[in-house]
C-alpha cells in the first residue's frame, strides 16, 4: 500500500471512530476543511509514527505546518526513512 | 516514674515458639534459638550507639541482622537490593553513617567509613547476649522514581502501631510472604507482622520464575501475603496460582481497582482479601476488607486506633502515631503540615459513600490543558474480562500537545485474533464512561508492562 493509500485509509477509519465526517480527501482541500478537529489529527500523527516509522513534523525543527491535504500527504512521502 | 520499658524486636522472638522459620529459595532459617545466634561475628557491640547503614545484598540475612541491631544501635537505615549506587554517598553523609553492615564487605571498602561489618547467615552461638539499650530509630528509603530518594524516620513503635491495634494473631501459626523487598515498607510490614505475631516468614528470591516461587509459598504453608496490584495481576497472569490457598490476601502501595479484587476473589474464594492504605511516610492509614474499591467515607474525621484522616484540596492527609517522624537529611523538608498531617499526595474523589482513589498528584496527565489520572482510565480498562492490566499514559504530539494513549495486556486465553473485537468494546466503554478527552486515542495490546523494583506499575515515559 502506498504513503498516500495508508493516510487516506488511516483517516477513513479515525473519522469513523470520532464520529466525524470526512470531505472528499483532494490535494488541495485545506486542512481545516476535512472535518477532522485537532484531536482527530492528533491520533492520526500518533498512528501513522506506529505504522510508518516516521512523525514528519517532529523529525526536523524546521519542518513547515502542512496546510493542505497535499502538504500532509507529501510530508510523509519526503520525510527521511 | 520509671522510664517506660522499650520494646525491640528481638522481645518478639523468645525460644517459648516452636517452629518458626525464615526462609528463601536457598535455605530455611529457625527462628526459634535465633537470639542464641548471630549473623554479625561478635561485633554487634561495636554498633552500639552507631548510625548503621544496613547493606546487605541478602533479605534474609538482612531480616536477622534488623533484629539484632534494633535497640542497639543509634539508627538503623535500610537498603533495598535496587539501591542506586550514586545516591548511595549522599544518602550515607544524610543519614551520619559511621557503620556499614553488609554481606559484601569488599564492595563497601571505599565507601569512607571506618567500621564495616560483615553479616552472614547466623550460625555461631553468640558469647554475649545482646541486651535492648535504646530505641532504635529505624530509617527506611522511599520509593520515588527519580533522583535521590528521601530518608524517612520511623520508631519500631510507630511501624507496628497497625500491627498492634489489630490485636493478637489468633488461630494456628500465620505464615506470611509478600511480594515486596522487606526493606521496602510494605515488606517491612510483613516481616514485622510475621516477627511480632509469633508467625514464619517465607521472602522473595531475585530472579525467581513465578512459578517456582508459588511452588516455594505452597510448599511454606503459607497463610498470609501481601503484594502491590501489579504484583497480584502478574500473579494472576502466570496461571501459576491454581492450587495456592492462602487465608489472607493483602494488597497495599497502589491504588486496587474492582478489577484486581474481583481477579483475586475468583483465585482465592476461601481467603479473605484486604488492601490496605500504607505509605512510608504516612505509614499505614486502614485496610479494607469488604472486597470493594476504596473506601468508606466514614473512616474520615474521626480517630481510629490513633489514625485520623481528612481530604483537603483533593488529597488524602493522614495524622496519626504511625506515621513517620521526619524526613532526615542537611536539606530534609517538613514531613507533615504544622498540625501534624501527612499530605500523602493521594488524590480521592467521593461517589456516594465512598471515597475513591483517583491517582497521584504528581502522576497528572495534562491532555490539551485538561487534567487527567491516568489510572481513573485503567480502572475503566481492566474492568473488561478480557483484559488483565493496562497503562494509560500520555503522549506527545506536534498537533494537540498530546493525547492519551493506553498499553494493554490481556488476560489468559483471550488470543490477539479477537482483540479489534476487545479494543472496540473498551473504547465504547471508556467513552461512555470517561469525558471525551480522557478516552484514549490509542488502544495497544502489549504482552508486557514495566514494574518497577518496588512493585509498583512503571509510569516512566518509553
Amino acid at each position: 500500500m502506498s504513503v498516500r493509500s495508508r493516510i487516506v485509509s488511516a483517516m477513513q477509519q479515525i473519522a469513523v471512530e470520532q464520529q466525524v465526517t470526512l470531505s472528499p480527501l483532494v490535494d488541495d482541500l485545506s486542512l481545516h476543511e476535512t472535518g477532522f478537529d485537532s484531536l482527530s489529527f492528533a491520533i492520526l500523527v500518533a498512528r501513522l509514527e506506529d505504522d510508518l516509522g516516521i512523525d514528519p513534523f517532529t523529525v526536523s525543527e524546521d519542518a513547515t505546518f502542512p496546510l493542505t491535504i497535499g502538504d500532509f500527504i507529501r510530508a510523509y512521502e519526503n520525510a527521511p526513512a | 516514674m520509671p522510664p517506660r520499658k522499650i520494646f525491640a524486636l528481638r522481645d518478639y522472638l523468645g525460644p517459648e515458639l516452636k517452629g518458626r522459620t525464615i526462609s528463601d529459595a536457598r535455605q530455611v532459617v529457625s527462628l526459634t534459638n535465633i537470639l542464641e545466634q548471630t549473623s554479625l561475628g561478635e561485633r554487634l557491640g561495636e554498633l552500639s550507639g552507631r548510625s548503621v547503614l544496613l547493606a546487605a545484598a541478602d533479605q534474609l540475612i538482612s531480616a536477622i541482622a534488623m533484629t539484632e541491631i534494633d535497640g542497639v544501635a543509634r539508627r538503623m537505615l535500610l537498603c533495598p537490593a535496587d539501591l542506586n549506587a550514586d545516591h548511595v554517598q549522599t544518602l550515607i553523609d544524610d543519614a551520619e553513617i559511621d557503620a556499614i553492615v553488609t554481606d559484601q564487605p569488599s564492595c563497601w571498602a571505599d565507601a569512607g567509613v571506618h567500621l564495616v561489618a560483615a553479616a552472614g547467615t547466623p550460625e555461631r552461638t553468640a558469647k554475649k547476649k545482646a541486651k535492648t539499650e535504646r530505641a532504635t530509630e529505624w530509617l527506611m528509603l522511599t520509593s520515588g522514581t527519580s533522583g535521590v530518594p528521601k530518608i524517612v524516620g520511623h520508631t519500631l513503635e510507630g511501624l507496628t502501631g497497625a500491627i498492634v491495634a489489630d490485636g493478637p494473631a489468633r488461630g494456628a501459626a500465620q505464615v506470611w510472604a509478600t511480594f515486596y523487598d522487606i526493606r521496602r515498607y510494605g515488606g517491612l510490614q510483613i516481616f514485622l507482622r510475621a516477627v511480632i505475631g509469633g508467625g514464619s516468614m517465607v521472602l522473595t528470591e531475585p530472579g525467581e520464575a513465578i512459578a517456582d516461587h508459588v511452588a516455594r509459598l505452597m510448599a511454606a504453608g503459607v497463610t498470609h501475603i501481601s503484594g502491590t496490584p501489579s504484583h497480584w495481576r502478574k500473579l494472576l497472569m502466570s496461571g501459576s496460582a491454581s492450587g495456592f490457598s492462602p487465608r489472607y490476601v493483602r494488597l497495599s502501595g497502589e491504588m486496587a481497582d474492582q478489577a484486581v479484587l474481583d481477579g483475586l476473589r475468583r483465585a482465592f474464594p476461601a481467603a479473605s482479601i484486604g488492601h490496605a492504605y500504607a505509605s512510608t511516610e504516612a505509614g499505614v492509614g486502614f485496610a479494607v476488607n469488604d472486597g470493594h474499591e476504596g473506601f468508606p467515607a466514614s473512616l474520615l474525621g474521626q480517630s481510629r486506633d490513633g489514625v485520623e484522616m481528612k481530604v483537603e484540596d483533593g488529597s488524602l492527609r493522614i495524622r496519626s502515631t504511625r506515621t513517620a517522624h521526619a524526613y532526615v537529611g542537611r536539606n530534609a523538608a517538613a514531613l507533615t503540615d504544622s498540625d501534624g498531617f501527612v499530605d500523602t499526595g493521594d488524590m480521592v474523589e467521593l461517589r456516594g459513600d465512598r471515597y475513591h482513589f483517583v491517582g497521584r498528584r504528581g502522576g497528572i496527565i495534562n491532555i490539551g490543558g485538561l487534567k487527567v489520572h491516568p489510572e481513573e482510565i485503567e480502572a475503566v480498562i481492566n474492568r473488561h474480562a478480557e483484559v488483565r492490566m493496562s497503562c494509560a499514559r500520555s503522549r506527545r504530539s506536534p498537533i494537540t500537545g498530546s493525547i492519551v494513549v493506553a498499553d494493554v495486556i490481556l488476560a489468559d486465553g483471550c488470543d490477539l485474533s479477537g482483540s479489534d473485537d476487545i479494543r472496540k468494546k473498551i473504547l465504547a466503554d471508556c467513552r461512555a464512561k470517561l469525558a471525551p478527552y480522557k478516552v484514549p486515542a490509542m488502544i495497544k495490546f502489549v504482552s508486557a508492562l514495566d514494574i518497577t523494583a518496588a512493585g509498583k506499575l512503571s509510569r516512566h515515559d518509553p
